[in-house]
């Protein structure tokens, strides 16, 4: 093992939020691969027949369940919005220190609405299978 | 002065020797994943989640289980690409963070496996 001190070096900044946006984006992205493999058992309970479906649906209606998928989509959807300002990145523009701050700014909000409503689509896509009359 | 060879500097592979195609091919992936997420997560809201018929009809149309399997592949080589950059800035064991990058290609190609393998059941059964 090599003892010299390794990239990354996290202790030597000052602490700023856009840090935070960063580190963040690491974080959503490993969330989001646990989502990707809780997508996949959805897809096979799927695959598999109308009881593993609905024992599934069950599971995911439980409260601890919806709050890990509250969590998951927020973590998606904030990857997604600050992964779009990453490729802007790419292309060299929007490093300025105010142009980032400022970009870091319109992520966390982009990404809090569109939570938001992506929940409220989701609530209504989840509620719409149980009404009075519809299939169980 | 540069100390690397002329041929070096041709092939452009670094000292990885994979070059940039790590680097790449994240942001190819990205870069599909934008409207393929989108479109899904649209689409998937758009349906009765509830109901076993309607999920199995909607994801059965061939251009949905098309596009599905498209977003699962792409989904699992981005996510590899991206768990191996964390592993390695952060696992710094050598054992360990081989042991950690063998179980994350395992448990990526397996799951893309188990997806595409779950659409096609429900597109052509």
């Amino acid at each position: 093992m090599i003892s010299r001190p390794l990239s990354p070096h996290l202790g030597v900044y000052k602490f700023i939020y856009t840090m935070a946006l960063s580190i963040l984006h690491r974080i959503t992205g490993l969330a989001a691969t646990l989502g990707f493999l809780a997508f996949t058992w959805w897809l096979l309970a799927l695959a598999t027949g109308a009881d593993s479906y609905a024992r599934a649906m069950h599971l995911l209606s439980t409260p601890i369940a919806k709050l890990l998928l509250v969590g998951f989509t927020f973590s998606f959807v904030y990857h997604f919005c600050n992964g779009i300002r990453h490729l802007v990145w790419d292309t060299g523009r929007g490093l300025e220190r105010a142009q980032a701050r400022l970009s870091g700014r319109i992520v966390v909000v982009a990404a809090v609405l569109l939570t938001a409503l992506v929940i409220w689509l989701g609530c209504a896509a989840m509620a719409a299978g149980i009404a009075p009359g519809a299939a169980p | 002065m540069s100390l690397r060879t002329p041929l070096g500097k041709v092939l452009g592979r670094g000292a990885a020797g994979e070059g940039v195609s790590h680097w790449w091919m994240q942001r190819v992936t990205a870069v599909a994943l934008l409207p393929l997420t989108a479109w899904f997560a649209i689409s998937l809201l758009m349906h009765s989640l509830q109901s076993y018929e309607v999920m199995r009809g909607w994801l059965g149309q061939p251009y949905v289980a098309v596009l599905t399997i498209l977003l699962v592949i792409t989904l699992a080589v981005h996510s590899k690409l991206g768990v191996e950059v964390v592993l390695e800035d952060y696992v710094h064991g050598k054992g360990v963070k081989t042991a950690l990058l063998l179980l994350s290609t395992f448990v990526h190609l397996a799951a893309a496996v188990a997806a595409v393998f779950a659409i096609l059941v429900l597109a052509l059964q």
